[in-house]
């Protein structure tokens, strides 16, 4: 697939003309949509519309963000029932506990069950509970995803090596503009001394998008 | 491959569809710039997340199959503050030529940066 995948393999160490080696991603030919990027952020920044200052703070708080936002989510709903409670009650209203700003979207987490198992898509776009996960990986913007997985959810599922048995119903919810979705994964047997730092490193990205279960320690 | 004509193109839940590609790449800064782009003006009310959807659904199927997310959304983004009337798409291309007039690459193109 030649969308949504940029081959970084042929990076050279070039210096730049003040000696400092370039970003691996700012030495290639400049393309016009990079050109674009760059002619609109500095009208943007003379017209008094965003400051270098926030451009700068809004990228680092994307590299801040990452799935161990919604891994300290998971655990302390694995440790406290009342927030469990909670958090499968009101997300939006839950998360904010931990420290972590809801946005203006609305989150919906889903429990997984032994009889239960939940997954997420965005059959329309990209919609994703970035506030807790961080950015999108690209398998799940693109086609094959978004097309397969509401129809046949446990082929795709065995494809991540995730085979279910037929017992368990398969839930597969498809997010929108104005909300999201947070899997619950399963606390995994034999973690009752673990203490919710340890409880969190089970629990990877793809156990809260649906793809995968939580880590046995 | 069945026909709907009822569905739009980025309809595509339940449509047929090939292996999904597990790889994955590391945003480069200029994304992320595009990305930083898009939540602050939207966040500053020049325009909303359906906004941004309508110029990206109006692409077409051959854009979401030749163009990379991030290209997709840098054209949403800048349609979005034309029609905003924040900067005119002559200020644009103006713009856009004296930055590739800078140099080859992104870095030498994109100035000192932040």
């Amino acid at each position: 697939m030649p969308h949504d995948h940029h081959d970084h393999s042929d990076d050279t160490q070039g210096l730049s003309p003040s000696g400092h080696p370039y970003k691996p991603d700012q030495d290639h030919k400049l393309t016009r949509w990079q050109a674009m990027e760059i002619a609109m952020r500095e009208l943007l920044i003379e017209k008094g519309i965003v400051t270098a200052a926030e451009i700068t703070a809004t990228v680092e708080q994307m590299d801040r963000r990452s799935p161990a936002d919604g891994a300290k989510v998971v655990a302390r709903a694995w440790v406290d029932p009342a927030f469990k409670a909670r958090l499968l009650q009101n997300g939006t209203e839950a998360i904010r506990e931990i420290g972590v700003e809801p946005g203006v979207l609305k989150l919906i987490a889903v429990e997984n069950t032994p009889e239960v198992h939940n997954v997420v898509v965005c059959t329309l776009c990209s919609c994703y509970p970035r506030n807790l996960l961080g950015l999108p990986p690209d398998w799940y913007k693109q086609r094959a995803y978004r097309s397969r997985v509401v129809k046949t959810p446990r082929k795709v599922l065995a494809e991540f090596g995730l085979e279910l048995p037929d017992t368990v119903q398969v839930r597969v919810h498809d997010s929108t503009a104005d909300m999201r979705y947070l899997v619950l994964p399963a606390r995994p047997e034999g973690t009752d001394k673990l203490d919710e730092t340890a409880l969190a490193a089970l629990v990877s990205r793809d156990a809260m998008i649906g793809v995968a279960t939580a880590r046995h320690p | 491959m069945e026909t709907d004509k009822i569905h739009r193109w980025h309809d595509m839940g339940g449509q047929p569809a090939g292996d999904i590609n597990r790889e994955e790449h590391d945003f480069a800064l200029w994304e992320k710039r595009v990305d930083a782009l898009q939540v602050l003006t939207s966040s500053k009310g020049y325009f909303t997340v359906d906004g941004l959807r309508r110029v990206l659904e109006d692409m077409g199927e051959d854009a979401f199959e030749t163009m990379t997310y991030y290209e997709r959304w840098v054209q949403s983004v800048n349609q979005n503050l034309l029609e905003a009337g924040v900067y005119t798409i002559a200020e644009l291309a103006e713009r856009m030529e004296q930055v590739q007039s800078r140099g080859e690459t992104y870095g030498e193109c994109a100035g000192s940066g932040e």
